[in-house]
């Protein structure tokens, strides 16, 4: 492993081995306060993503190294025109390692090609976004103590969604995971995720609008948002928007052990009053997001 | 109708017929400056019809190029008015500068000079996928 730019890319064991690293930084993080001693961290986000620019960040600071990058492409030279190759030539002589946000599919791969240092993507237009994909995986561990035996609820905008294709993908190669794939028939999963990886790997999986008929049997509740501007008309969001609204009460149903998922940010699809259910993960999640970041770069760097 | 055999060169057989167009312009014949016969809808027993081409220039063939259009073409190579090697073709697990990605969110779309490498994903269904977007082409 070199870089990081699609998780299809790693294997069981090497993902097992970033999740154990992940867990040794949450029980030890005095431990690895000094590991990237001296080393530098550059974000280069050619699109605004905050809260995936400070969980890298935040990363690279609590292992002792520092950082260094641009939050947008106007302020970047990008902006004057210059190719992705020749932006990572360049950072690559300024840095350990490279996390890299950028509207267009692809771009981190470039960046791959052409640099002396390690890549992380960190999210290319709606492809891929391995260390959501990284932190998903490490929260239902964390959460469930295993990724195998597990019923996983996705619910909402399962077309677009590449956070939950991509953990459909990551959980189809554990052990007897089934799905239940919850949404309006605008936006299900698309047809080559269900011939590419459910029906090829003969994983159980069903589709249901209702989330109410498939509560009870969820051990991971996978939230999503639905996006307005999915929908071909005005009509058909509002009446689906609220079906998909996760309550209090809709959690009547739901096992004592199941925990809810979900990338942030939220708009309305999960009530505030959720977050006092000890059932509610999310922010757990943005904190294992810090945690699995860290146990990549130090992976990558050849430190651990 | 008789084509004469060719000194030195190179001989593409068992094309399916129709398909020697897409070659001609694949493999940039219409650039060579030497004799190029393309013989369409010859009668043979294999293939009920099939086109040929010969050319008579030993040009570096792009042999990718013709296993992604048809990978049953037989290609041979003359010297001296026989044939010195002959090559049987198979899909290519990659191409370049082949296909060209559509996508208009991939990276080839805003960056020129990044060339357009294809990978072969499915040899049953024979799917070329874009290395950076992983978007299908489409039209084969
Ligand atoms: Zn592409």
């Amino acid at each position: 492993m070199r870089h990081m730019i699609d998780i299809a890319e790693l294997s069981l064991q090497e993902i097992d081995d970033i999740l154990t690293l992940a867990k040794d930084i949450i029980a030890h993080p005095e431990v690895y306060q000094d590991d990237c001693n001296r080393k530098k961290l550059a974000t280069l986000f050619f699109e605004p993503s905050t809260r995936t620019r400070l969980s890298f960040e935040s990363a690279m600071l609590d292992l002792g190294g520092s950082v260094l990058g641009f939050s947008e492409a106007m302020s970047s030279s990008a902006a004057k025109g210059e190719s992705v190759a020749d932006t990572i030539r360049t950072v690559s002589c300024y840095s350990d390692i490279i996390a890299m946000r950028h509207p267009k599919e692809g771009a981190p791969l470039i960046a791959s090609l052409n640099a002396s240092v390690p890549v992380i993507n960190a999210g290319d237009g709606g492809h891929n976004h391995p260390t959501q994909t990284l932190t998903d995986l490490l929260t239902i561990l964390t959460e469930k103590g295993r990724l195998d035996n597990l019923t996983v609820g996705l619910c909402g905008d399962l077309q677009f969604g590449r956070t939950v294709h991509s953990l459909i993908t990551a959980m189809a190669r554990y052990g007897n995971v089934r799905f239940a794939l919850i949404s309006p028939a605008e936006l299900r999963v698309p047809g080559y995720i269900k011939e590419n990886v459910l029906e090829k790997n003969n994983i159980p999986w069903k589709e249901t609008e209702q989330i109410d008929e498939v509560m009870p049997e969820l051990d991971i509740l996978y939230m999503t948002r639905v996006q307005k501007e999915r929908f071909f008309n005005e009509a058909d969001y509002i009446r689906l928007k609220d079906s998909y609204i996760l309550t209090t009460d809709k959690l009547k149903n739901a096992k004592e052990e199941m925990r809810i998922l979900h990338p942030l940010p939220r708009v309305n699809e999960i009530e505030y009053a959720v977050d006092q259910d000890p059932r509610a993960a999310y922010f757990r999640q943005v904190q294992n997001g810090k945690y699995v970041r860290m146990a990549l770069m130090l992976k990558l760097l050849g430190l651990r | 109708m008789k084509v004469d055999g060719i000194e030195s060169g190179i001989v593409l057989d068992h094309i399916t017929a129709g398909k020697s167009n897409q070659i001609y312009r694949l493999l940039g014949l219409e650039s060579l400056d030497c004799c190029v016969a393309m013989i369409q809808n010859v009668r043979s027993t294999k293939l009920g019809k099939k086109d040929i081409i010969k050319i008579a220039s030993e040009f570096e063939i792009n042999l990718d190029v013709l296993g992604y259009i048809d990978p049953n073409i037989s290609v041979s190579f003359i010297k001296d008015g026989a044939v010195a090697k002959k090559f049987t073709l198979a899909l290519p697990q990659q191409l370049t500068n082949v296909l060209y990605c559509k996508n208009p969110r991939c990276i080839t779309s805003s960056e020129q000079e990044i060339p357009h490498v294809f990978k072969l994903t499915d040899p049953e269904k024979q799917v070329y996928r874009c290395i950076y977007c992983e978007a299908k082409h489409s039209n084969h």
